[in-house]
């Protein structure tokens, strides 16, 4: 499965490993393949390996042990200038004595191209980034967002299939950010390049990216579709990691099909999908998210378990309001409600039935 | 709140203007930093400003002919240094009281020694003579004795001379005596000199005068009880050589008449000879133009001479000319210093760039490790260090026994690189390397990886990615370091002297030879304030080319 999986890939990882001191794996038997045209995520906390993974695929570091494969050719042998994948840096790494225009040169200068193919293409990559007026100017006279694009028509300028880019938006303010997100993912479909993309942001790695993968531990935990691996998270560490979360503690008491029933340590039984636990008696982490949490028992299923919860804060957020409760002992157990008309504030102090739909409420791998 | 409606100033809280007040806060501020900065611009100026200018100054000075020999330079001009003849009686006379009183001072060899350095051989002439200055006197205070025994007292002359009226007189002597011996005249004397004495006998009040006020404030003796110089008595000789005196004395009536009268009348047996010709008669020389040319050339206060000898020119009475081949030697050690400076610039960047790249790249606490490496040398006196230059150069050295016995070099053959300027460039780099990886590391710490990556990700070969991305961004590095070695070799004095031998000296090692061997101060300070003036050109040029604003010391 692994071998035809490659064989139609753009970009594969076979059974890479990476080791700097000979003592840690960093990177522990990835296997990872790209399809062409996809825009892919690598998402995880810093030390989880996924920058790693990026440079070896640059070709800044060197497998420790594995393939990797561009196009069906092994290019572990290939050093990164022969490599033609354009690359965005973290900090844009734009070379502070060129101008822009120069800046955007460079690759086709080394790629030895004429001058007026030269000057058509920089002018073209400027437009595309909408900083056409700008090729006259120094790196240091832009402003973040404006070398952001410039960074990115240097990635581009070549022509490159395959784009890599390091937390590019990591220096900008939020709202530019939000910005260069949907200007970078519009740019990559335009063009139907292959993008490899790393961050440690998730809200991100959802709104940008084809496929996520998730990295912990120099492993992939996880690799889907955002809203699979939002909805559906396969273990508790990407339940946790994407996306806001409560986590119960407890253990399975049955498994009938699609639902398990769960007994929490204080008593309560609650209904569950059971995803990786298999046996009766196993330990289980439970997971909801805030936002499929019901208090309103009309709003329920019939039959639904539901259980009892005390209401700590309340705090208004505008869009949305978002309460803070304890359940079966856990103080943070967070509920979020849209703020409609009709909607119900909660008092701190107050008693209520909570509940959830049996298939939002995953039975995890306890840690 | 604001009172937007209010024209005109824009006052404080207080009602005082606002700029007012705001300069006034200043004002304490910029105080207070000046305040701060006080001892360390003393210390500069006293040390450093001060010196230099004194050196500047000392380039063109040239006080010391007509200081200590006023009368002689003031003669001097009426003679034409082209006439072929030595110049007339009245010159020696005057050089005759101007030397005796230079040698009262020992000022006399001194300018000996000044005119020396334009011409050799002035000087032992001048302390030749200056030994002879007594006898000469001698002569005429022997036979004034002989005609009158009261000319032997020191009251006779005190009273002879003695008066009032010539306070201008005086205290134009005394400016002339401070200058010659350099220290102040000022003082009560004892004396005053007599307006009528100094009508009748000029010669001999001006050098009684002298006499008087060196006794009193230099030798701090009552000039009445002191036996005056035997420069008095040839004064009194001098001025009976005059007929009109002679026929003045004959109408005489004040003190000392008899004896005056009496010198009169046996005026045939005082000493007839000219001073030229006793100066010949010292020393034969004092009749060759030459010595007279030089004197006149180098007699006005200020000089090009000193600035013209250090490009290898000299002073005429034609005009500027170049000296002889064989004396040209500064022109060859300013460019010999340039361009072996250059080559050690260029040795120091090629060495110690790789050094500082590597120390840049490596894990903080290795590059530390090697840092002290780098660093050692510093620690060690640059004297040591030189000296082992010295011990592993020379052709019994280490690196030639090595090379020997590698068999790279024949027995015969060994390579001479001590003495030359071989061995100056191999011992100057090793010694200035550490300013050039200093500012080097200090700039390529700050260049990030990430360009070099991104220039490979971009499609460059390493070497195009040095080239293109490092390099430049390094150059400011290059740029601090290459002025501070520049400069610093350009006035380096010690290892060219230790391991330089004749092909290896630099220009400041004649500037030292100078200074403490044959004192031509004037000479050293010129060929210092061309130095000066020199890094100051490279200085604007680099400035015009490069741009100050490149160099970087770190960050």
């Amino acid at each position: 499965m692994l071998d035809s999986q490659s064989s139609d890939a753009f970009v594969a990882f076979e059974r890479v490993q990476k080791s700097y001191d000979g003592e840690i794996l960093v990177v522990k038997d990835l296997n990872l393949s790209i399809p062409k045209g996809e825009f892919l995520t690598m998402l995880g906390p810093s030390g989880s390996g996924k920058t790693t993974c990026l440079m070896m695929l640059a070709g800044f570091e060197t497998a420790t042990h594995g393939k990797i494969l561009l196009d069906g050719v092994s290019i572990n042998n290939i050093p990164p200038h022969k490599r033609g994948i354009g690359m965005v840096f973290q900090n844009y790494a734009l070379f502070p004595h060129m101008t822009v225009a120069e800046n955007l040169s460079f690759p086709l200068e080394v790629r030895k191209l004429g001058k007026s193919d030269r000057e058509a293409k920089v002018k073209r990559a400027l437009d595309m980034v909408q900083m056409g007026d700008f090729g006259g100017r120094r790196p240091a006279q832009l402003s973040g967002g404006q070398q952001q694009r410039i960074a990115l028509a240097r990635a581009l300028v070549f022509e490159p299939e395959l784009v890599l880019m390091d937390e590019p938006l990591g220096a900008l303010d939020k709202q530019l950010r939000e910005h260069m997100q949907f200007e970078i993912t519009n740019l990559a479909h335009d063009l139907g390049i292959t993008t490899v993309y790393v961050t440690h942001d998730q809200t991100e790695a959802l709104t940008m990216s084809d496929r996520v993968a998730v990295f912990d531990d120099g492993r992939i935990q996880q690799i889907d579709a955002p809203d699979v691996l939002y909805e559906s998270p396969k273990n508790s560490f990407v339940a946790q990691f994407i996306g806001e979360n409560n986590t119960l503690v407890g253990t399975v008491k049955e498994i009938k099909g699609e639902i398990a029933l769960v007994e929490l340590d204080d008593g309560e039984l609650i209904d569950c999908k059971p995803v990786n636990v298999s046996a009766v008696g196993d330990r289980t982490l439970v997971s909801i998210r805030p936002e499929r949490v019901e208090f309103d028992k009309n709003r329920l299923k019939k039959g639904t378990h539901t259980i009892k919860a005390e209401v700590l804060e309340f705090i208004y957020m505008g869009d949305i309001f978002r309460t803070r409760l304890r359940v079966a002992g856990n103080d943070n157990f967070v509920i979020k409600s849209r703020n409609a008309p009709d909607q119900v504030r909660l008092t701190p102090g107050e008693t209520i039935e909570i509940g959830w739909l049996p298939e939002d409420c995953r039975a995890l791998d306890a840690p | 709140m604001a009172d937007t409606t209010q024209s005109g100033p824009m006052l404080a809280a207080d009602g005082s203007p606002l700029k007012r007040s705001l300069s006034r806060t200043l004002r304490r501020q910029k105080l207070r930093a000046l305040l701060l900065i006080a001892p360390l611009l003393i210390f500069v100026l006293v040390t450093f400003i001060i010196p230099i200018v004194s050196m500047l100054f000392r380039s063109v000075e040239n006080q010391i002919v007509s200081h200590t020999l006023p009368q002689t330079v003031e003669a001097l001009q009426e003679w034409d240094p082209n006439s072929g003849e030595p110049p007339d009686e009245a010159v020696y006379q005057a050089l005759f009281f101007d030397m005796f009183k230079a040698a009262e001072a020992k000022r006399h060899t001194q300018v000996g020694n000044r005119l020396n350095y334009e011409q050799p051989g002035l000087s032992s002439m001048f302390r030749g003579t200056g030994r002879s200055l007594d006898d000469m006197g001698e002569e005429f205070e022997d036979a004034l004795v002989d005609i009158d025994p009261s000319f032997k007292t020191s009251e006779f002359w005190f009273e002879l001379l003695s008066g009032e009226g010539a306070d201008s007189f005086l205290k134009d002597r005394r400016a002339k005596l401070a200058a010659m011996a350099g220290e102040s005249m000022r003082g009560d004397i004892g004396f005053a000199p007599s307006a009528k004495a100094l009508e009748l006998l000029p010669a001999t009040t001006e050098a009684y005068t002298d006499f008087a006020i060196w006794t009193a404030i230099v030798e701090e003796d009552v000039v009445a009880e002191e036996r005056p110089w035997e420069a008095v008595y040839a004064g009194l000789g001098v001025d009976l050589r005059s007929a009109e005196v002679v026929q003045q004395i004959a109408s005489y009536d004040g003190p000392g008449a008899a004896a005056l009268k009496a010198a009169v009348a046996n005026i045939d047996q005082l000493p007839q000879e000219s001073f030229r010709d006793m100066f010949a008669e010292s020393d034969e020389d004092w009749l060759d133009t030459e010595g007279w040319r030089t004197m006149a050339l180098y007699s006005p206060d200020y000089t090009t001479g000193y600035f013209l000898n250090s490009v290898d020119l000299q002073k005429t009475i034609e005009g500027v000319e170049a000296r002889p081949e064989t004396q040209q030697i500064y022109i060859k050690l300013f460019i010999r210093t340039l361009y072996m400076s250059l080559i050690i610039t260029g040795a120091c960047i090629l060495l110690g760039y790789p050094v500082a790249w590597i120390l840049a790249n490596l894990p903080l606490r290795t590059a530390n490790v090697l840092m002290i490496l780098v660093l050692l040398p510093f620690w060690t006196s640059l004297l040591v260090r030189t000296s082992a230059w010295k011990v592993l150069l020379q052709q019994q050295g280490v690196i030639n026994e090595i090379l020997v016995w590698l068999g790279f070099v024949d027995d015969a053959n060994r390579l001479i690189i001590m003495n030359n300027a071989t061995g100056t460039i191999i011992a100057m780099t090793h010694i200035l390397l550490p300013f050039m990886i200093l500012p080097l590391y200090s700039v390529m710490k700050t260049i990030p990886p990430t360009y070099l990556r991104a220039a490979k990700s971009l499609g460059a070969t390493n070497w195009t990615a040095f080239w293109r991305v490092y390099f430049p961004q390094s150059v400011p590095g290059i740029g601090a370091g290459s002025i501070l070695v520049f400069i610093l070799s350009i006035g380096y004095y010690i290892t060219p002297e230790i391991v330089g031998g004749t092909d290896g000296v630099f220009i400041s090692n004649r500037i030292a030879y100078h200074i403490s061997s044959s004192l031509n101060w004037g000479l050293a300070a010129a060929l210092g304030t061309i130095l000066l003036l020199v890094v100051l050109a490279l200085y604007w040029c680099y400035d015009r080319i490069v741009g100050i604003d490149n160099v970087k010391l770190g960050g």
